[in-house]
C-alpha cells in the first residue's frame, strides 16, 4: 500500500556564522494513512527539523518529501507551507492573542463561506470540548484549554497530515497523560494521520501506532510500542527505553511523595 | 542545535532544545522596498560630502579664516557648556529620585520629564521676553531693590553664550534624568548596599559607586542632549551665538552659497560622528552591565531640613525648564486672545499646515518602518541577513543628521530631480510646469522621514520581537500567504507599537524647525516657523499661541514615556 507520507533520504542543514552544519543526512521514513506516528529522541537528534521540513519550513539539501503521490520538497524545491495541507500544533502553541477562541479555529476557514465557516468551528469546539469557552481569549485559557483550541484549529482546515510538536511538555505530568489519552481518541475517531515529535517516551507510547526510536539524526529503530519494548533492535533502544521508563516511575513516585 | 556527536545526555531535558529559527522570508518585493528606503537615508550624506568637494578652494579658504574658526568655537563651547550642566542636572535628579524619598519625589520621578515637551527655540523665545530688561522678572527685582528704571540697574544680557548654556541645559537635560534614572532603579542595589557596609558615606556611595557605575548611562543620555544642542537653530540664534548651524542657515539663505553650507555642514558632520560613536560605546556598556540581577535600590527617608531641600532641588530644574516657560505662554495667549478675540487667519492656516503636513509625514515615516522591519525579520543568516541588518541600519542613521545638515543634502539631490521632472513634463506636453518638488512639500516630507526614520524602526523592531515565530508559521500552515499573515496576525499585534511610535514621529515633526525653515515651500508657515518669524521680528504677538500649541502636543509623549517608567519601575 502507498504510504501517506513519505520522507526519502533527506538531509538538512543549517547555515551559521560558522559555516554549514548538518542536522539530519540520509533520513528515511514513512507513515501510512489513518496512523499516528512519533519520533522519539533526545533533544538535539534533529527531530523537530525533520517536522519542520515536513510542514515547509526548512529546505532540504537533499532528498524528497511527498505526501500521497505530490511532491512537497526536494532539494532546490519547496512547496510554500500555505499549499501543503498540513496541519501543525505548536509546543508553544502559537495561539493567535488578539483573536477569541472560535475566531482562532476559524483562522484557517477563511475560503469557505459564513455559514460553512460557523458550522465547523462549532463542530469542533463540541469535538474538543470546549464550547462554553468559545469567546474567550487565549489569555483567559488553562494550559489544557490552550493546547485543545490548538488542536481544534489545526484540525479545522481538514489537513491531510497534522503535525505535532511536543505539543504536552508545557502541560504538568496530570495533565499530560489525560490530555494524550484524550488526543489519541480524537485523531483516531476524524481518521487523522498525525506525526508527533517528543522526548518523552510515556508521551509516545500513550498516542503512537509507530515509534521512531533516533539518534544522531537517524531512525535507530521504527515499531509498534510493543515492538520496541519487547524487542529492542539493540542496546541503544533497549537503554533509551528503560530508562524513560524508570525515570517516569521515579517522577511519579516522587510527585506522589513516596521518594525523596 | 547541539551538536549532534555529542553522547545521548541521561535525561532527555527539554530546556536544552534551542528555539528553532523561523526561516520565513520577507518576501523579494518587501526587501527591495528596505534596500531602497537605505539607499535613499544614505544619499543625502554622500550628497554632502561631493557637494562639499565641488566647492572651489577659495570657498575653503575664505571658509576657514573667517566663518568656522568662530563657529566652530562657539559650538565647541556650546557643547561643552551644556553638556556639562545636563549631565550634573540629570544626574544628580535621578539619584534624587532613586535614593532618597521625601515629600513629592514620586511624582517629581516622573516630572522631571516635563521640559522634554519645551523645544529649545521656544524656551529662548520665552526667557527672552521674560527676562527683558523691561519685562516682569526684572521690573520686579528693580521694584524690591528700589531702582526706577532699567538704565540704573540689569540683570546681565540673556543674549549670550552663557544664557544659551543655560537655556538649553534646561530643557535637556531629562535626556541624561532618563538613561540613568533606569540604571540607578535597576542596577545599583546590590553594589551600594555593598558599598554602605564598607563604610562609605553616602556621598562616598554616590561618587565612588554610583557615579563610576551610570557613566555609559549618563554618555547614552549625553549624547542624545548634545546632539539635540547641535541641531538647534531658534534658541542660538535668537541668543545671539553664532554656531555652525546658524552658520549653514545664513551661508545658504543670505549669500546662497551651497557648497560653502556643504562645507560647513560636513564639519559638523564631524561632530556628529564623534557623538554617535561615544552613544554606541556608552549603550555597549550598558549591555555588559546589564547581566547582572535586576533589583530595585532601599531608598533612604528624608524629613524636615534635609527633605525640604531635597524638594527645592528636585523642583528647580522642572520649575525653570518647565513651568514658568510655558506660565508665561498661557498667559500671553491669554492676554492675547482677551485683546484681539482670536487668531489671525495666517496663525490658523499655519496650525492646519502643521497638522496636515505631520500627518502625511507620520504615514510615511510609519509605513517606511513597517517595510524596513519587516524585510529584516526572519532573513536567512549569511548574505540575506547581512544585507537586511545593513539596510535597517543605514535607515536609522537619519536621526543623528541635524536638521541644517540634512536639508543642505537633500537640496541638490530634490533640486536635479525637480529639473528633471519638468524638463520631461515640458517635452512630453510642452508645457512648463515649474518646480514640483519643492514647489509642493515633498522635500520636506523626505527630511521628516530621514530624520525620523529612527523612531518607528525602533519601537516596530521591539514590537516584532514579542511576537512569537510560531505564529507566523501557524499561520502559513492555516493557509495564509505571508502578506496574508502580515495583515491578519502581524498588523493587529502591532498596532500599541505603530500607535506609540505614530504619535512620538507626529510630535517630533510638528516640534521640527531647522530643516523645515530650509526646506518649505514659498508661503508655506508651520507654528514653529511661525514662531521663528515672529522672534525674529521681534514681533512677539502670536507666537506665544503657536509656542503653547507645540507644547501642550509636545506633552502627550511625555506622558506616554512617563506612564512607562511608572508602570517598569514598580
Amino acid at each position: 500500500m502507498q504510504p501517506l507520507l513519505s520522507v526519502s533520504h533527506i538531509s538538512l542543514a543549517y547555515d551559521t556564522p560558522e559555516g554549514r552544519q548538518e542536522i539530519v543526512t540520509d533520513f528515511s521514513m514513512a507513515l501510512e494513512k489513518g496512523h499516528i506516528g512519533c519520533l522519539l529522541g533526545a533533544s538535539g537528534c534533529g527531530k523537530t527539523t525533520i517536522l519542520r521540513a515536513i510542514a515547509g519550513f526548512e529546505p532540504l539539501q537533499a532528498g524528497e518529501i511527498r505526501l500521497g503521490t505530490a511532491l512537497l520538497s526536494s532539494s532546490g524545491f519547496l512547496v510554500e507551507p500555505e499549499h501543503r495541507n498540513v496541519g501543525m500544533m505548536f509546543q508553544d502553541y502559537a495561539l493567535f492573542p488578539h483573536l477569541t477562541v472560535e475566531k482562532n479555529i476559524a483562522f484557517g476557514l477563511r475560503r469557505r463561506d459564513r455559514r460553512e465557516q460557523e458550522h465547523r468551528v462549532r463542530q469542533l469546539l463540541e469535538l474538543v470540548g470546549l464550547e462554553t469557552v468559545a469567546k474567550r481569549y487565549p489569555h483567559e485559557l488553562s494550559g489544557g484549554q490552550q493546547q485543545r483550541v490548538a488542536l481544534a484549529r489545526a484540525l479545522a482546515p481538514e489537513p491531510d497530515l497534522l503535525l505535532l510538536d511536543e505539543p504536552f511538555s508545557n502541560l504538568d505530568i496530570d495533565t499530560r497523560e489525560r490530555l494524550a489519552f484524550e488526543v489519541r481518541d480524537i485523531l483516531k475517531e476524524t481518521g487523522h494521520t498525525a506525526l508527533l515529535v517528543t522526548h518523552n517516551q510515556a508521551e509516545a507510547f500513550a498516542i503512537a501506532d509507530r515509534i521512531g526510536v533516533m539518534r544522531h539524526g537517524a531512525i535507530v529503530q521504527w515499531d509498534t510500542p510493543y515492538g520496541l519494548h519487547n524487542h529492542p533492535a539493540n542496546e541503544f533502544v533497549a537503554d533509551f527505553v528503560r530508562r524513560e521508563a524508570l525515570m517516569a516511575q521515579r517522577a511519579q513516585a516522587y510527585l506522589r511523595g513516596e521518594g525523596s | 542545535m547541539a551538536s549532534t556527536t555529542e553522547p545521548l545526555p541521561l535525561q532527555a531535558s527539554h530546556s536544552g532544545t534551542q528555539r528553532p529559527r523561523p526561516w520565513l522570508e520577507a518576501g523579494w518585493g518587501w526587501r527591495a522596498g528596505a534596500a531602497l528606503i537605505a539607499i535613499c537615508v544614505a544619499a543625502p550624506v554622500a550628497t554632502l560630502v561631493w557637494l562639499a568637494g565641488m566647492g572651489d578652494a577659495g570657498h575653503w579658504s575664505h571658509l576657514i579664516r573667517y566663518v568656522l574658526p568662530e563657529a566652530l568655537t562657539n559650538t565647541i563651547l556650546l557643547l561643552a557648556g551644556v553638556g556639562v550642566l545636563v549631565a550634573s542636572l540629570g544626574t544628580g535628579a535621578a539619584w534624587l529620585v532613586t535614593a532618597y524619598t521625601f515629600p513629592t519625589s514620586r511624582i517629581l520621578s516622573w516630572a522631571l520629564l516635563l521640559p522634554l515637551a519645551v523645544p529649545t527655540y521656544i524656551v529662548a523665545f520665552a526667557y527672552l521676553d521674560v527676562l527683558h530688561p523691561i519685562g516682569p522678572v526684572q521690573s520686579l527685582i528693580r521694584n524690591l531693590l528700589g531702582y526706577a528704571s532699567p538704565r540704573d540697574f540689569r540683570l546681565p544680557d540673556l543674549r549670550s553664550m552663557t544664557g544659551a548654556i543655560f537655556l538649553l541645559g534646561f530643557v535637556l537635560y531629562p535626556y541624561v534624568y532618563l538613561s540613568t534614572r533606569v540604571m540607578f532603579a535597576t542596577q545599583a542595589a546590590n553594589l551600594i548596599e555593598a558599598g554602605r557596609i564598607l563604610g562609605l558615606s553616602s556621598r562616598g556611595v554616590f561618587l565612588r559607586v554610583a557615579l563610576p557605575l551610570a557613566r555609559p548611562a549618563i554618555i547614552v543620555g549625553l549624547s542624545l542632549a548634545l546632539l539635540e544642542t547641535l541641531n538647534d537653530i531658534g534658541a542660538s540664534e535668537f541668543l545671539g551665538v553664532q554656531t555652525l548651524t546658524v552658520s549653514i542657515y545664513s551661508t545658504w539663505i543670505t549669500r546662497s552659497d551651497l557648497a560653502g553650507a556643504a562645507q560647513i555642514a560636513l564639519a559638523m558632520l564631524g561632530l556628529v560622528v564623534v557623538l554617535i560613536m561615544a552613544e554606541r560605546r556608552g549603550r555597549r556598556r550598558q549591555r555588559y552591565s546589564n547581566t547582572q540581577r535586576m533589583r530595585p535600590m532601599q531608598a533612604r527617608r528624608l524629613e524636615g531640613g534635609p527633605a525640604l531641600l531635597a524638594m527645592a532641588l528636585g523642583w528647580l530644574p522642572i520649575v525653570v525648564g518647565f513651568v514658568v516657560p510655558v506660565m508665561y505662554l498661557a498667559s500671553e495667549t491669554a492676554k492675547h486672545l482677551h485683546l484681539t478675540g482670536g487668531v489671525s487667519e495666517q496663525l490658523w492656516q499655519s496650525g492646519l499646515n502643521t497638522v496636515r503636513i505631520s500627518l502625511l509625514a507620520t504615514i510615511v515615516v510609519v509605513l517606511c518602518g513597517l517595510i524596513v522591519t519587516w524585510a529584516a525579520r526572519g532573513a536567512r543568516p549569511g548574505r540575506p541577513a547581512r544585507i537586511a541588518g545593513l539596510c535597517a541600519r543605514a535607515s536609522t542613521m537619519g536621526y543623528a543628521l541635524p536638521g541644517t545638515v540634512l536639508a543642505i543634502a537633500l537640496l541638490t539631490p530634490i533640486n536635479g530631480l525637480d529639473h528633471a521632472l519638468s524638463w520631461l513634463r515640458q517635452s512630453l506636453t510642452g508645457m512648463s510646469p515649474g518646480l514640483i518638488l519643492m514647489g509642493s512639500s515633498t522635500a520636506l516630507i523626505a527630511a521628516y522621514t530621514i530624520r525620523f526614520l529612527a523612531i518607528s524602526i525602533g519601537s516596530l523592531e521591539s514590537g516584532l520581537a514579542r511576537i512569537p515565530p510560531s505564529l507566523e508559521q501557524a499561520s502559513r500552515l492555516l493557509g495564509e500567504s505571508p502578506t496574508g499573515t502580515f495583515r491578519r496576525v502581524h498588523l493587529p499585534l502591532l498596532r500599541p507599537a505603530i500607535g506609540a511610535s505614530a504619535l512620538l514621529v507626529f510630535v517630533d515633526t510638528m516640534k521640527e524647525l531647522p530643516a523645515t525653515l530650509l526646506l518649505r515651500p514659498v508661503n508655506f508657515d508651520t507654528l514653529a516657523t511661525w514662531l521663528y518669524a515672529e522672534a525674529a521680528r521681534g514681533t512677539y504677538e502670536e507666537g506665544a499661541v503657536a509656542a503653547l500649541a507645540i507644547v501642550l502636543a509636545g506633552l502627550l509623549p511625555v506622558i506616554l514615556l512617563a506612564r512607562h517608567q511608572l508602570k517598569s519601575g514598580h
